[in-house]
């Protein structure tokens, strides 16, 4: 037969011109398949795109909606940070989402017990309360799988859940605003001067977790750079028997790396409940524990990359509500483009080892 | 010349190339039917592609073979196995986890039902001298029995022409007899035999012809009971070879030991291994202890239990008196341990990794290569350059990922990664794998230099040349135990094979 067929032929060494295309092809195919997915639903597919990608930038909103911009990076970024260590070492930490609950409960939980003490200690207080309580229910997954050999995917993801019951719990019962009239949520932090996460130039959306973002960017990629655990990191996920005759221990790593995205996911979402959110309410989790999983993996594990993905993704965010509010596309419709982005990603990724090769077909 | 007797395979003119390195050149050689052909040569001299193009895995750039008189250009080893070539790998590709008909049943295009085929594997194994019970688990078998699974696949497609890669490698001396008489079976048979080897006493006491290659051409053939061992090293290597010079020793006159282990007995944490029986040896400053076995005796779990990876009660092992078993790598390295696995690539080094980086990974407590946990990669890379060039690491630079490197080179980078870090106890494993006479020379050389040093240095390796060149003392693993150490002078190869296990329980034994 003289059918043509695309043949996968393994690179010598990892394609470096790839490793920094994919990432870019992968967003470019998302447009493609998302415009094909919208004109589906009945939308103009070039009308949705621009909406997504160009008006939040350059649109006629958009002195607004750059600011935006930032709240929706800031905690994509945190959380991203932290993960991607763990997913370089090979540990799967799926349940950020459930860490950043327990952040933002415990963050919030000691500005409100001090209520309404005025002290500038509250708020350091509260980043350090909000980073113990997600580094906290990440030990979770961390010593069972150190202790017992549970799988960490599981346990952490199923714990987003026990964390989300929490949150309603805390919403509807032990922070309670005494003065909501019943209803269920807590005070709200812009009442609260000590505590409250302030934006530190108006309109920019540059907030405290946004700094932190960028500190944890850099304090990574130094971390993976010139740090020996960062070495210990990379070295864990390349190759495991390689890192233990390197003296690497696998139970300390997994209770580091863990800890480490645990707590930033904590923080970023303390940062949250104080600042943009305003107060712990039912529907506080919005999913950025979930994204950011897309965001560490669209931005190559690497910090700079992360920066640069979460951006990215905060647009498709601020982009894909202006397209549902303006085009009136359905919400999951804008989930399942951001899903797509990492679908894409790890499709593409192939070409980064291997090359394709158009080869005249023959029967196998 | 003009051999009057019709060739089997005809080789005219092979040449491959892969970018940056001319792998074959221009390869021309004849192999006669019955014939016994070694192909011999250093590593990197490009054995590998031509027996992968004979065999159907690599197609040639140019050039073309000629078998029964065809042309013959196989495109997959389908194709090649179907013209009546085979071929036995160094590294065997067996399921352990299944039985030795199934595995054979794997292997072919139409596997005949399970119970003929039982059959069949006990009749040719039994014509050739290589009894086999096709219902055995191979997981269960020794590398000879492994080997003898692989030889028996062959012989059922009826070849005409068995390729052989460095087959000796696993087996004990009393081993290697058996597989000689069968090989010369198969050759008064009309079978001819192309021979992979460096092992020139063996090429010299099988082989009927040899071509010698050196970076991809043929520099030469002799027929090798003709001419001695050295030289044909020395047309393979194309320069005159010293063997290792050895001082006397010194007497440090320590009270204890360097390395003393006693009672040594860890489960295998690799799966199919095999687990540490009551190992009990010692070492003194100044000496080399060498320990011989086939593979898969327990090498790989002794090295992790001396280098620290794998954890025990203290006292099993000691180092100048003091109780070190459960102490960790990293911790060992500080009191003066250096160790080389004998897997490169995931295990010693990491693939991906630069060669800085893997400097570092296990040179970094000795050479001081971190401050307060940051690491000084100007530091590693100066330490790595000089490894790469005190030696010979053919190499582009310092910054390549270990994978790109040639197994040979790969190899003295690491062993000069771990020599050249002023060790007072050296475990290494397999010193010479894959590396080519002159290097493996240089390596050895290297061992004795540290010992002479006051280093104690234990060296777990499958290549008697290794351990009888370099071994004070020298000890056989065997299914997890290890003999009393003996002097290594005056040592016979019989008792050595011996003290190796013997033959496995193989039927034709020639025990003196």
């Amino acid at each position: 037969m003289g059918l043509f067929m695309f043949r996968l032929e393994k690179r010598p060494s990892p394609s470096a011109f790839w490793q920094y295309a994919t990432p870019v092809l992968a967003v470019l195919l998302t447009m493609v398949a998302g415009g094909a997915l919208f004109a589906l639903l009945g939308k103009n597919p070039v009308a949705a795109i621009r909406t997504i990608f160009w008006d939040p930038l350059f649109g006629e909103f958009a002195f607004y909606l750059r600011g935006q911009l930032l709240v929706k990076a800031g905690p994509l970024i945190l959380i991203a940070v932290g993960l991607s260590l763990g997913f370089r070492a090979g540990i799967w930490n799926i349940g950020a989402e459930g860490q950043y609950i327990m952040g933002a409960i415990f963050g919030a939980g000691v500005a409100l017990a001090v209520f309404p003490t005025e002290n500038r200690l509250i708020f350091p207080v509260m980043i350090v309360a909000g980073a113990f309580g997600g580094w906290l229910w990440a030990m979770i997954p961390a010593v069972l799988k150190t202790r017992f050999n549970t799988n960490e995917i599981l346990v952490s993801l199923m714990l987003v859940y026990v964390a989300q019951t929490v949150l309603s719990k805390a919403a509807t019962g032990f922070l309670r605003n005494p003065q909501g009239m019943g209803f269920p949520g807590s005070r709200n932090f812009s009442s609260y001067p000590a505590a409250r996460n302030v934006e530190l130039f108006a309109g920019s959306g540059m907030h405290w977790g946004v700094v932190a973002a960028f500190i944890a960017v850099i304090a990574a990629y130094v971390l993976l750079q010139r740090h020996l655990l960062g070495f210990q990191i990379k070295l864990a996920g390349q190759a495991p028997r390689a890192a233990r005759f390197a003296g690497v221990q696998p139970t300390r790593l997994v209770v580091m790396c863990m800890g480490i995205s645990g707590a930033l996911a904590g923080m970023a979402g303390m940062f949250e409940v104080a600042g943009p959110a305003g107060q712990i309410s039912i529907d506080f989790a919005s999913g950025y524990g979930f994204t950011a999983i897309i965001v560490a993996f669209l931005g190559r594990l690497n910090p700079i990359g992360i920066l640069l993905a979460g951006l990215v993704m905060a647009l498709t965010y601020v982009g894909g509500e202006m397209a549902s509010t303006n085009l009136g596309l359905p919400s999951a419709a804008i989930q399942v483009f951001q899903g797509m982005l990492l679908f894409f990603l790890l499709g593409v990724d192939v070409l980064t080892n291997y090359r394709l090769r158009l080869t005249k077909g023959r029967a196998a | 010349m003009t051999d009057p007797a019709p060739d089997l395979l005809r080789i005219e003119g092979l040449t491959k190339t892969y970018p940056g390195v001319v792998a074959n050149d221009d390869v021309s050689f004849a192999i006669s039917k019955g014939e016994i052909h070694a192909l011999l040569g250093e590593n990197g001299a490009g054995k590998s592609t031509l027996v992968k193009m004979i065999y159907g895995l690599v197609k040639p750039d140019r050039g073309g073979m000629v078998l029964h008189g065809q042309a013959f250009a196989p495109t997959r080893p389908s194709a090649a196995r179907a013209a009546g070539v085979a071929m036995v790998f160094q590294h065997f590709s067996l399921f352990e986890a299944l039985n030795v008909a199934e595995n054979v049943a794997l292997g072919m295009e139409s596997p005949p039902p399970m119970r003929e085929l039982a059959a069949r594997i006990r009749a040719v194994s039994e014509d050739y001298g290589l009894p086999l019970d096709p219902a055995r688990m191979v997981g269960d078998l020794s590398a000879g029995e492994r080997q003898r699974v692989e030889i028996v696949r062959c012989l059922l497609q009826d070849p005409k022409l068995l390729i052989m890669d460095e087959p000796t490698s696993v087996l004990t001396p009393q081993e290697v007899d058996i597989l000689f008489q069968t090989l010369r079976k198969l050759s008064a048979e009309g079978t001819a035999i192309l021979y992979i080897s460096h092992k020139l006493e063996e090429i010299r006491a099988l082989c009927d012809e040899a071509t010698i290659l050196r970076r991809g051409k043929v520099v030469g053939s002799c027929t090798p009971r003709d001419v001695s061992a050295r030289e044909m090293a020395e047309m393979m290597v194309g320069a005159v070879l010293t063997p290792p010079a050895r001082a006397a020793r010194r007497d440090w006159g320590d009270a204890q030991p360097a390395l003393a282990v006693a009672g040594l007995s860890v489960a295998s944490p690799i799966p199919f291994g095999t687990s540490l029986k009551e190992v009990g040896f010692t070492v003194q400053r100044g000496e080399v202890l060498g320990i011989a076995g086939v593979a898969g005796n327990g090498q790989d779990e002794l090295l992790l239990a001396l280098s620290g990876e794998l954890r025990c009660a203290p006292g099993m092992v000691q180092c100048f008196g003091k109780p070190i078993g459960h102490l960790g790598p990293n911790e060992r390295r500080a009191m003066g341990f250096v160790a080389a696995p004998e897997d490169r690539l995931g295990h010693a080094a990491a693939p991906d990794m630069s060669l800085v980086e893997n400097a570092f990974l296990s040179g970094s407590v000795r050479k001081g290569l971190t401050r307060n946990g940051f690491i000084d990669w100007a530091r590693a890379k100066t330490w790595a350059e000089e490894v790469v060039a005190q030696y010979d690491v053919r190499t582009p630079g310092t910054w390549v990922a270990a994978r790109a490197l040639s197994g040979g080179n790969l190899q003295k980078f690491l062993m000069g990664r771990e020599l050249s870090q002023s060790p007072e106890v050296v475990i290494i494993n397999q010193p010479t794998w894959g590396v080519d006479a002159a290097a493996a020379a240089f390596i050895r050389q290297e061992i004795l230099n540290r010992a002479q040093d006051g280093a104690a240095v234990v060296v777990i390796s499958q290549d008697l040349d290794d351990l009888l060149e370099v071994s004070d003392r020298f000890a056989a693993l065997n299914e997890g135990r290890l003999t009393p150490a003996r002097p290594t002078e005056g040592l016979t190869v019989e008792e050595i094979g011996l003290m190796m296990g013997g033959a496995h329980g193989m039927e034709v034994a020639h025990h003196g």
